[in-house]
């Protein structure tokens, strides 16, 4: 398979990575290179280990086979205090937004503020302040986590993850279940803080449109393997069946509509059992 | 048979990894109190939300329970033209058993089942997993300052059990059915020792708070993300905690008080 970023200008590489939950094989000896200052996006229908990759990339998971490089460090052979200043410099946007359901939105961006530095109040509310303008939600300030739409809430996650101003963000799902306006709303904001901070992005979506219109290079990901990558117009010129039945969505294909069962026909006759 | 063989090895081998996983977490918890001792806000709001807002209801079980004690202890001793005595006998058994025990499970029920649901609730929706990811340890941030906070507030929450009790106790005895005011708190003056009762009710008070500390922090660290998970891990609070203070106490009242 061509590999057309060079493993030096990326921030995260991963090699041969091999990851399982119980029997079932989520990634078999995958390799993805993140460039840097580029959105990468991947793709992939839902329960393909998209948010696993993130957690993976993260130092949250072990990974069974393979190595995970960021910006030169090996994830998972770091200390506990070395992953911890690493993740400093990552941030990542869940896709419940994870807000601190205890404190307002002033305070929960200011959290990791708080927590990792000793900046006088006055400073932080400066930031703060700052990183909600940029995601326009300074009014909201007052607010509590659970008076803000799905929306508004990952935008001030997202806001709360570049409160330390990162070097990447991976963002996780971050247009499922938003309505249209919202969605344009964050499309124009990863693309815009990417380019205007200067960051490296990871998008983990299966929203075709919005995340081809955004991304720099797309991986397709299906059954723990790689099908097929490349930028998102050669994505939507694949041959490979499995990308086309993705960016088309189409019911049936190589990704099948029915989870594996027995014959439906024996299955109906077998009487006498409940289910 | 072999299922039913099968079916044991697999129970006790499941109790045990939740044991070994539970000391790991214990031990974990524990090495975060000395960061926790130099942020006092993270603990003073934990010991409003678990000591202070059970102040209600130990404060009002320990009066029914000191008044019903002083009812009791009146049929008894009245019998024998001992009621003079109702004062050693109401503040000897609350400070002793029913203090520490009574207030250790209300605790349970109260704030151990709320640290529960609220540890539970954060691990469903991703913010301990967000507060790693932002190279925040959620042992130290979270659980640590809550469970000083359950250690703390156990033995301040029996101590008023008690102290209310036994304001119940006179006043059922001494308000209501006559007996004499003065010899309620001189007889228990003379015979409640300090060493023996006051001190020992103390310690186990400690032991209860810090195992149901644990439990319940535990339960919900642990718990299944989802909504029946959280259901399951609060109700396993409460009954585990019960047990265990039931069994503890059984264990210390024999070890403090066997010699007598």
């Amino acid at each position: 398979m061509d590999n057309s970023v060079s493993p030096q200008s990326s921030l995260v590489s991963v090699k041969n990575l091999s990851f399982s939950r119980g029997n079932k094989k989520i990634f078999d000896d995958i390799s993805l290179e993140f460039e840097r200052g580029k959105i990468t996006a991947i793709m992939g229908p839902s329960g393909t280990g998209k948010t696993t990759l993130l957690k993976l990339i993260g130092g949250q998971l072990f990974p069974e086979k393979g190595i995970i490089n960021v910006d030169g460090n090996n994830v998972h052979r770091l200390r506990r205090s070395e992953l911890y200043n690493l993740r400093k410099r990552m941030g990542m946007l869940f896709q419940s937004g994870a807000l601190l359901t205890d404190m307002n939105v002033f305070d929960n961006v200011a959290f990791p503020l708080r927590e990792h530095t000793h900046l006088p109040e006055s400073m932080i509310r400066t930031l703060v302040l700052m990183k909600l303008q940029a995601v326009g939600l300074r009014g909201a300030r007052k607010l509590m986590p659970n008076e803000l739409s799905g929306g508004m809430a990952r935008r001030i996650a997202l806001a709360r993850a570049i409160a330390l101003d990162p070097m990447m963000i991976m963002y996780d799902e971050p247009f499922t279940g938003q309505d249209p306006i919202s969605k344009g709303a964050l499309v124009h904001l990863i693309k815009s803080l990417n380019t205007i901070l200067g960051l490296t992005s990871i998008v983990v979506s299966h929203d075709v449109h919005e995340t081809a219109a955004i991304a720099d290079y797309i991986y397709v990901i299906s059954e723990g393997k790689i099908v097929g990558q490349g930028s998102p117009k050669e994505i939507q010129q694949s041959k490979s069946d499995w990308v086309q039945q993705f960016m088309t969505g189409a019911a049936d294909g190589p990704a099948h509509f029915h989870y594996p069962a027995k014959d439906y026909i024996d299955d109906l006759l077998s009487t006498g059992k409940r289910y | 048979m072999i299922e039913f063989l099968q079916h044991l090895g697999e129970n006790t081998r499941t109790s045990f990894t939740k044991l070994g996983r539970g000391t790991f977490f214990l031990l974990q918890t524990l090495s975060g109190i000395l960061s926790v001792l130099t942020r006092p806000r993270l603990l003073l709001k934990q010991m409003y939300s678990v000591g202070v807002l059970s102040f209600l209801i130990i404060t009002i079980s320990g009066l029914f329970v000191g008044m019903v004690l002083g009812l009791q202890g009146y049929y008894i001793l009245s019998d024998f033209g001992a009621e003079e005595t109702l004062g050693v006998m109401v503040a000897a058994s609350l400070v002793r058993e029913l203090g520490p025990v009574v207030a250790a499970l209300l605790f349970a029920g109260r704030a151990g089942s709320a640290l529960t649901a609220e540890i539970g609730l954060m691990k469903a929706t991703e913010q301990l997993s967000g507060m790693e990811m932002m190279a925040v340890d959620p042992i130290k941030r979270i659980i640590t300052p809550r469970f000083l906070a359950g250690f703390l507030s156990m033995p301040l929450l029996a101590a008023l059990f008690s102290a209310v009790g036994i304001i119940g106790g006179q006043m059922v005895g001494s308000g209501l059915l006559g007996v004499d005011e003065g010899a309620y708190w001189a007889q228990m003056q003379t015979k409640l020792d300090f060493q023996d009762d006051i001190i020992n009710g103390v310690i186990k008070s400690i032991v209860f708070g810090f195992v149901a500390s644990w439990i319940a922090l535990f339960e919900g660290y642990d718990a299944i993300p989802t909504s029946e998970g959280v259901s399951r891990a609060t109700t396993r609070t409460v009954v585990n905690s019960a047990f265990s203070i039931l069994g503890l106490d059984f264990i210390l009242t024999a070890l403090m008080f066997g010699d007598n």
